[in-house]
């Protein structure tokens, strides 16, 4: 093992490695940036290079490009609150809010700093993990991954906010969205209507968008404010390394479970950044901050998704089954240059799998330093007038989404999910819980599923269940504990009466919940449609949720003021008497009106035409700086699509010019 | 949202652009003058499959080299639109692919198998695109030792007992393991859920499954060692077409009997009827042919024939037998004639063999049309 480490050691520090690192590194940094490519678009980037070099040079520069796809995403989900993929949706609960207080340089320097160390610390771990990992991957089964959801599952509890049933409908909504498409036993279509584009299910990047992005930018422009409150930016960076180094145990526990949680196949990469999300929660005594700007939701995210990456690369390296996108592409990069996958990376190649490893470490170094050095003055886009920013994010938005599958579909589910995000928001579901309802969903009902088909229902004897349940119960004994312990601050806030508004107009209130419950009927209703094993997944989650969700609906039929079902947004934030705020619908519809433009003349021209009115109407600048604005929006993007033979939306006018061209 | 984007400027691209292009073009044998030029060009590959799998690798692995060696060297780029098991990036192409030689697209098992079966969301004709070029592949089935039999030959050992095999779903190239283990008796319990062949062998590896089959360049890297260490037992491969049309051993398995000689041990007759003729169709879309690469309906014939002449001289370029294998396994790519006749046996089903696996898709395994 120490020589193969020191081959490794030798081979990574030659300049020509460093140099293809480096390479790969600030490729994947300029297109990571940009929600929705990461690291796909940059291997089709990269690819034709790989030819003619050598296998080293071109195994760097790819390892450079995978390793930092989930640290250039920090950026728009700090700044944006835009997950640019499923690594880092987590981030936006806190990073976002913390960029709204003016604290965006600290949230971003916290947050790379976490990157660099998660990806270090995972590194070490890795180093000798590798060494054991086959035979714990292979004592993972379904039996295993499935308690592993459950575990997921029970982070509900931290997220969920002030009232617990709507934290569990919340959850069930997603995961009766997640289980929308093929039934896994039997590959027959639920809840599709027929409809080809449902078919596949919802992808998980539109799904993030919209339950998360699109509610913020509605907000905020209905607010008509900067993202950033304050006037002046603390500069902020130190106090972000500071947080870090403060929370350093936070950060090794998270990096760990991250390194762990992510070498699982078929499940860990998605789950890993709300597992640590959750358990930063579970452990923190003073919790109330969380989700509302606390550094700690940043840090436990982000130093579990670097080491994430490398937890990753086991299952890729031992078996040849990705775990995740970034993977798969990482596997087809590495089969092109040469090089096969199988259990000879841990016996005679083991130098070759500490290079990988290695140089993943030392990619996310100079990739989360370099972040990090930059981060301050980034930051400073906080300060810009929200309705400057909000066509290009508008126009990233969609951009991004549309690149999850490259159907009109893809907008058309953005802005429904969106559109239920800004209701959850309003009416105070929580929105992190649907996430993990929806993440969780497929994996779920698969791994039961194959388990009960394996073993039966003895299953549940397996010692590695035994652990995992035990894990689980001691999660929701934490989260039990935190809701009671937040009940009676709640309580004690009443007493000293200075407790919120309440509404007492529940009518939106009990007309949303009623639509929950409808959601929960409907597909009750359809999976009776199917055969047993088709249909028995979502039925049990359908009808077990439809009671929950009925609470709810009661509870607010009964006019029950006081209990903590009661929220809307629109009362406590004080906009309902606020007449500088514009109203929850306005901006819905200028989103719709682009997509229906995106429909009849495509991308491209619709969002000219967003941009062009949305400027003059809105921010109320100069024609000559809408036009340039527009102008350079248009040419980045055209040149963009150009490169990277990336589709944009077309629409009925592109179908019937095409028609008269041929 | 400006700020960062200029940092990201399109010079950059454009000078990646530059280098790309011109890597692409470095050496070459030269084509014939009467080829279509191709001259400053951009052929656009459409592969119907997500990044990083296996119909991606085997495009990118191409894309490169047809950009040498067709006439004009133009850039060859891979587009991927994935979806409804490739069927919607094969119906876009069915509707929207231009006849000039500049669209291409390849299939895969997933594209043609739904096509036999006539799945509701196939919108597109293979039949009556132009195959430029075939990809064939062989399977091997292998069991867990603990199961206590040695060959193919004390396969009857095994009836009556519940054999649990690992499976994406039954309508997919699982069809064609599903038939082969029904028309030899086997009682096979599936479970389908899998991701794809690699999770079922991941299974495999951890004793869940007994039963399992796995294309021949994933069994020779990733089971064989298994083999080696007497923890799966090799029975059948699934043959290989030979140029008459009939499938005989796979020459890469020469130990290994294949599934017509196995149904004689078993049936003591060769194998026939309407099972083994659905079978062999479905083997043939899902191996013999497994992945293809195909011009649009109309496609004039010189460009058919520049594309033709283009594959030829890729297959015979120096190395490539080499550099070829990892990707491709170690069967001869299918070009010209061999190609075209393939694929028609490999797309064609009768009325009653068709009928007849919907059926019997319906009543083993729930899945409707």
């Amino acid at each position: 093992m120490l020589d193969a480490f020191l081959i490794a050691l030798q081979t990574i520090l030659t300049p020509t490695h460093l140099m293809y690192l480096c390479g790969g590194v600030f490729l994947g940094l300029l297109i990571g940036i940009f929600p929705g490519l990461g690291g796909i678009a940059g291997l089709s980037l990269l690819l034709p290079f790989l030819y003619g070099m050598d296998p080293i040079s071109a195994l760097a520069m790819l390892i450079g490009l995978v390793a930092v796809i989930p640290t250039s995403d920090t950026f728009t989900s700090v700044l944006m609150g835009i997950p640019g993929s499923s690594g880092s949706q987590a981030t936006v609960l806190d990073g976002f809010p913390l960029s709204k207080k003016g604290q965006a340089a600290r949230a971003l320097s916290a947050a790379f700093a976490s990157s660099l160390f998660g990806g270090l610390f995972g590194a070490i771990i890795l180093t000798l993990f590798v060494l054991i990992a086959r035979p714990v991957i292979l004592a993972f089964g379904s039996a295993e991954l499935f308690m592993l959801t459950l575990l997921g599952l029970s982070m509900v509890g931290v997220l969920a906010g002030n009232s617990l049933v709507k934290g569990l409908s919340a959850c069930g909504l997603g995961l009766c969205l997640g289980s929308l498409g093929g039934a896994p036993a039997t590959g027959e279509y639920r809840m599709v209507f027929d409809n080809g584009y449902l078919m596949d299910g919802i992808p998980l990047v539109v799904v993030g968008l919209g339950i998360f992005a699109l509610p913020e930018i509605i907000d905020l422009l209905r607010q008509n404010r900067s993202i950033s409150e304050a006037s002046e930016l603390g500069s902020g960076w130190f106090e972000g390394v500071k947080d870090v180094v403060k929370n350093k145990w936070l950060a090794t526990r998270c990096a760990a479970i991250g390194c762990v949680v992510g070498a699982l196949p078929g499940l860990g990469g998605s789950v890993v950044d709300w597992i640590s999300y959750g358990h930063a929660v579970q452990t923190s005594k003073d919790t109330e901050n969380f989700g509302k700007g606390d550094i700690r939701g940043v840090i436990a995210p982000e130093s579990s998704n670097n080491a994430k990456e490398g937890g990753g690369l086991i299952p890729t390296l031992l078996f040849g089954i990705p775990g995740s996108g970034s993977m798969a592409v990482f596997l087809g990069g590495m089969v092109l240059i040469g090089l096969e996958p199988g259990p000879a990376m841990i016996t005679t190649d083991l130098d070759v799998t500490y290079t990988i490893v290695w140089s993943l470490a030392l990619a996310n170094v100079i990739g989360a330093g370099a972040c990090l050095l930059i981060s301050k003055w980034v930051a400073k886009v906080t300060t810009i007038p929200y309705t400057l920013m909000a066509p290009f994010m508008v126009m990233v938005i969609f951009f991004a989404a549309f690149q999850a599958t490259r159907d009109l579909g893809d907008l058309v589910a953005l802005i429904g999910i969106g559109i239920l995000g800004v209701l959850m928001k309003r009416f105070g579901w929580p929105r992190p819980a649907f996430l993990i309802g929806f993440v969780l969903a497929s994996g779920m009902e698969t791994y039961l599923y194959q388990a009960i088909q394996f073993d039966g229902i003895e299953f549940l004897l397996k010692p590695g269940v035994i652990i995992i349940g035990v894990l689980t119960a001691l999660s929701i004994f934490f989260a039990a504990r935190h809701s009671i312990k937040a009940a009676k601050k709640e309580k004690a806030n009443k007493n000293t009466a200075n407790a919120e508004v309440k509404p007492t107009n529940l009518k939106p209130q009990i007309a949303f919940s009623a639509f929950v419950s409808l959601v929960f009927a409907y597909g009750l209703y359809d999976s009776f449609q199917r055969s047993f094993l088709g249909g028995v997944f979502p039925a049990v989650v359908c009808s077990f949720m439809l009671i929950l969700s009925l609470v709810v609906l009661i509870k607010l039929l009964l006019n029950k003021v006081d209990d903590a079902v009661n929220y809307d947004n629109e009362v406590s934030a004080g906009y309902e008497n606020d007449s500088s705020v514009t109203g929850l619908w306005h901006y819905v519809f200028w989103l719709c009106g682009l997509l229906v433009g995106c429909f009849l003349v495509g991308y491209v021209i619709s969002i000219g035409l967003f941009f062009i009115t949305f400027l003059l109407i809105k921010a109320r600048i100069s024609i000559v700086r809408t036009l340039t604005l527009t102008t350079c929006a248009l040419a980045f993007l055209l040149t963009l699509a150009h490169f990277m033979v990336l589709d944009l939306p077309t629409g009925y006018l592109q179908e019937v010019a095409s028609f008269t061209a041929l | 949202m400006n700020i960062k984007l200029s940092t990201f400027t399109p010079n950059r691209l454009k000078a990646l652009l530059v280098v790309l292009a011109a890597s692409s073009g470095l050496s070459s044998v030269y084509a014939n003058a009467d080829e279509v030029n191709f001259e400053g060009e951009r052929v656009e590959w459409v592969v119907p499959f997500k990044e990083g799998g296996g119909s991606d690798t085997w495009a990118r692995f191409f894309g490169p080299r047809f950009s040498q060696h067709l006439n004009g060297k133009p850039v060859v780029v891979v587009k991927n639109i994935p979806g409804g098991g490739s069927t919607k990036g094969a119906n876009r192409f069915e509707r929207r692919a231009k006849p000039n030689g500049l669209n291409v697209f390849s299939t895969s098992a997933s594209t043609q198998i739904p096509y036999l079966l006539g799945d509701s969301r196939v919108k597109y004709n293979v039949k009556r695109w132009n195959v430029i070029m075939a990809t064939p592949t062989g399977a091997v089935v292998y069991v867990r030792p603990e199961l206590g039999i040695k060959s193919a030959a004390e396969l009857t050992k095994l009836q009556g007992q519940k054999l649990k095999f690992g499976s994406q779903r039954a309508a997919s190239m699982d069809l064609v393991g599903l038939l082969a283990f029904d028309m030899l008796d086997l009682d096979i319990h599936a479970i389908f859920g899998m991701k794809g062949r690699g999770s079922a062998r991941l299974s495999f590896e951890r004793g869940e499954v007994d039963i399992d089959f796995q294309t021949t360049s994933a069994y020779l890297k990733k089971v064989q060692p298994l083999v080696d260490e007497g923890k799966a037992i090799p029975l059948m491969s699934f043959g290989v077409l030979n140029k008459d049309g009939v499938i005989v051993r796979d020459p890469t398995f020469p130990d290994l009997p294949h599934v017509g000689e196995v149904y004689e041990m078993i049936h003591g007759e060769k194998p026939t009827g309407v099972e083994y003729n659905v079978w062999k169709t479905f083997f043939i879309a899902g191996f013999a042919a497994q992945k293809g690469l195909f011009l649009p309906q109309g496609t004039p014939d010189d460009v058919i024939e520049s594309w033709r002449s283009a594959a030829q001289r890729v297959i015979d370029q120096d190395n490539f037998k080499e550099e070829s294998e990892l990707v491709l396994g170690e069967y001869p790519q299918l070009i010209h004639e061999d190609a075209v006749n393939t694929l028609s046996s490999a797309l064609t089903i009768s009325e009653t063999d068709k009928e007849w696996v919907r059926q019997y898709l319906n009543d083993n395994y729930n899945t409707r049309f």
